[in-house]
């Protein structure tokens, strides 16, 4: 039985461990990947500068990266009307900008009035267009701001978790920020520096001010393995978004700092051309419209060997547009892709095709033989090329792979149209699926398969541009998760995207950083950095 | 070890990779593409000789395959780049005047592009349904058709001086016709300068395909040459868990010095 003495002895022990594990101050090192093109939170369009805006910028409401649900932030409550058209925040008082200018709905409405002026030419702004008009913003009194846009915004409130609320008075501009930090330094080229915000509103549960750290040095650095060279040697407490060989090598030498977050948002896909305008011949356009090919295909590709292979197993096979881990967006009711060489022949017999000598031929007799193409560079989807094009030759599918600098990619998927079919990443940022709304829309530019049409060219693109318009107003979140629900069963039926895979988002973190819980929304891993604390940076026992 | 002992092993060493690379179809075990997926990243054994990558492909069927390719379309780019070479810097040389003004001008515009950026342009503007194989004679012969400017200066300086030399004025005084003093007087003493070119080029080629290649625009996949089984050096852990994916490295570096050493050969004999 222990002593009264070493129980004590214990206890305090245990009462100091804490503070020296995580204590308040220090800085907080990472890498941003590009040069920050912009600190004016209304003119982000870049990464980097998103991660700066994320890092300092004070939103009316800020979405919780782990929940996935809206919190409030500088506004306390708020309410959308029926009609979806106007919003009504009721806003937080005693709040000051880091320069000690007072927060009001003045410099709401000076946000908003920026953010909607099309000469600001705000990528944030184009998500509040709803329709023809202007947004109207009034303030009642100091802490009460109601904006009404002419039409009907969808998901209206989650938007104004990208709004970082600009100072109408302070001489400082956008340097003012309602953030956990504000720049303090920045060099091009070589690093950012931003300091602990005096004035920041938020406090933790003790009611101590928050951020805890004291600091943020943004390293510019491109090279992902310089990067994780000096996350080793202890220089960087945490790197946001590694590939999967770089993670299984830092998982072996340390799984303590190696964090998965889980399977992103973002997906690996391939499409075939279906565009009109096209200069294929008409026999291979007849493939590519074929939704029997285009589904034989999909079932010919063996997705969990991808997975295995390509991205050492951190990776799910993909179903539909919408990843697992978009918890409200996702249709669950969707069936995991089959791999299945012999239906997929069955399905292809069915559609004229026969399989020859190892040669699957149409009607006319002519052999299947096609060309992916993908941009050069990227050793992922040069391998998921190459594989796909063993998997096809399984059903006597010739497929050729083709790789492009990137110019020329897109010159050929956008403008001439000159390709057959292409695999790229897709990347979201947004749960929201008004996000996609260039990609499902016939008449959007990112429409890839046949982009920018006049009218719909086949009767399911005119029922998902109906379904799409029609959840951008729909009244309830029920009824634009049934609408959006369809769209994505009819992407499962045409397979106009053959999705490949959802990559993990796989994060390193130090032991030093208490408090990390990297998540699958950006920005990943620091999204709770008004929550960091730093502990002693215990060695990574790896190549120093 | 002297000079010309030296210059057999080289010379036995190249040739051995050649003919290796010459009858890869019969001594490659497995076909270069064939995916062993439940076997990826394999060490060196019985089945496997060389392991397998990252794809579970037999390295030594990609090693043999890329061999020859690298090494028979290296040899045909260098000839068709000092083949140009050697005809216009031969004009230049020979005729003087605007001529040698208007291909020394094209020659300093050629050496001015940037020839990687150009290979890239005109890679991008080939169709895309052409099959691996001539993809790779496509991305040797654009090598073969910007590789000459460097050779072509080379060349003219030379003809230029035969030119102006003693027994080319007494050919010319005896009323030699110009067809035969270029026959017999200039291309003869010219050969060792093009043979010169000829082989320093094959290496540089080799080269820059991999370079072609690590950038993904060389070979096509599944296709191998050096250079895309380079690629496979990028990951520098894998290649520390893996040594025997440094063998097309080695090859490459074997090959480029064989080369050297067998070059002084050609410059003595000029």
């Amino acid at each position: 039985m222990p002593s009264p003495l070493k129980s004590l002895t214990l206890a305090i022990l245990l009462a100091f461990a804490l503070p020296v594990r995580a204590q308040t101050g220090g800085e907080l090192h990472l890498c941003l990947h590009g040069e920050p093109k912009t600190f004016n939170p209304v003119l982000v369009d870049d990464e980097a500068s998103e991660n700066v805006r994320y890092l300092t910028g004070g939103v009316l409401i800020r979405l919780n990266r782990q929940t996935q649900e809206l919190e409030p932030a500088l506004a306390t409550s708020w309410k959308v009307s029926r009609d979806r058209r106007t919003i009504t925040f009721h806003l937080r008082k005693g709040v000051h900008f880091s320069d000690g200018t007072p927060f009001s709905s003045e410099d709401v409405a000076y946000t908003m009035r920026l953010l909607m002026d099309p000469v600001t030419h705000s990528s944030t702004g184009d998500a509040f267009r709803s329709g023809e008009g202007t947004v109207q913003v009034q303030t009642p009194s100091p802490d009460v701001a109601a904006i009404a846009f002419p039409a009907p915004v969808a998901g209206l409130e989650r938007l104004f978790d990208q709004v970082a609320i600009l100072s109408a008075h302070s001489p400082k501009k956008e340097m003012a920020v309602l953030g956990p930090f504000y720049v303090a330094d920045y060099k091009a080229g070589s690093y950012v520096l931003l300091q602990k915000n005096p004035n920041y509103w938020k406090h933790d549960a003790q009611g101590h001010a928050l951020p805890y750290i004291d600091s943020v040095r943004l390293d510019i650095q491109r090279n992902r393995d310089i990067e994780l060279l000096r996350f080793r040697r202890g220089e960087l407490q945490l790197i946001n978004r590694l590939d999967a060989e770089q993670f299984e090598r830092l998982q072996h030498e340390n799984p303590a700092v190696a964090r998965n977050a889980g399977t992103g948002l973002d997906a690996e896909e391939m499409w075939f051309n279906q565009s009109p305008v096209a200069p294929l011949p008409d026999y291979k356009k007849a493939w590519f419209a074929a939704k029997e090919f285009r589904k034989a295909i999909s079932m010919a590709i063996n997705r969990a060997d991808l997975c295995r292979m390509v991205y050492a197993g951190f990776a799910k096979p993909a179903s539909g547009p919408v990843s697992p881990s978009n918890h409200f967006w996702f249709n669950a009711a969707l069936e995991d892709p089959k791999y299945d060489p012999q239906g997929a022949l069955r399905l292809l017999a069915q559609a004229g095709f026969r399989l020859e000598n190892d040669t699957l031929k149409d009607r006319t007799g002519k052999p299947v033989e096609f060309t992916v193409v993908t941009n050069s560079g990227n050793a992922s989807r040069e391998k998921l090329a190459t594989m796909i094009q063993q998997d096809l030759s399984q059903v006597g599918i010739k497929v050729n792979v083709v790789t492009l600098d990137f110019p020329s990619l897109i010159e050929r998927i956008t403008r001439t149209f000159d390709y057959d079919a292409c695999i790229l990443g897709l990347v979201n940022t947004d749960l929201d699926p008004n996000s996609q709304m260039t990609v499902w829309l016939s008449s959007g530019e990112n429409h890839q398969w046949n982009p920018s049409q006049k009218s719909p060219a086949t009767a399911w693109e005119a029922e998902i541009d109906k379904l799409m318009r029609e959840q951008a107003t729909a009244p309830t979140e029920k009824e634009r998760k049934a609408k959006f629900d369809r769209v994505q069963q009819i992407a499962a039926e045409q397979q106009p995207f053959i999705y490949l895979i959802n990559k993990d988002v796989l994060v390193a973190v130090s032991p030093g950083v208490v408090g990390a819980a990297p998540v699958v929304l950006e920005p990943w891993g620091f999204w709770n950095a008004d929550t960091l604390r730093l502990g002693p940076a215990p060695e990574l026992g790896v190549q120093k | 070890m002297n000079t010309p002992r030296l210059r057999l092993i080289c010379a036995l060493v190249l040739g051995l990779i050649f003919v290796l690379g010459l009858f890869a179809g019969t001594v490659s075990p497995y076909p270069y593409a064939k995916q062993f997926r439940e076997h990826p990243n394999v060490a060196p054994s019985s089945t496997h000789l060389l392991g397998t990558d990252s794809l579970g492909r037999d390295l030594f069927a990609r090693v043999i395959y890329g061999t020859r390719v690298s090494l028979l379309l290296a040899p045909a780019a260098a000839l068709l780049s000092t083949l140009l070479a050697g005809i216009l810097g031969g004009f230049a040389g020979l005729l003087g005047g605007w001529c040698e003004k208007i291909i020394l001008a094209a020659t300093d515009l050629s050496m001015a592009l940037p020839l990687l950026f150009v290979l890239l342009a005109l890679r991008a503007l080939l169709p895309l349904d052409i099959s691996p194989i001539l993809s790779v004679i496509a991305t040797f012969a654009l090598l073969g058709l910007l590789g000459w400017p460097s050779s072509l200066r080379v060349v003219w300086a030379a003809t230029k001086n035969l030119r102006n030399s003693d027994f080319l004025l007494l050919a010319r005084a005896t009323g030699c016709s110009r067809r035969r003093m270029i026959v017999r007087h200039l291309l003869p003493n010219l050969r060792p300068v093009l043979f010169a070119q000829f082989w320093i080029s094959i290496p540089v080629f080799v080269l820059t395909e991999a370079t072609l290649s690590m950038l993904g625009l060389g070979v096509i996949e599944p296709l191998p040459s050096w250079g895309n089984l380079l690629r496979g050096l990028e990951d520098i852990s894998a290649v520390s868990a893996n040594p025997w994916r440094l063998t097309p490295l080695v090859l490459l570096i074997l090959v480029v010095i064989c080369f050297q050493f067998i070059l002084p050969a050609q410059e003595e004999t000029a």
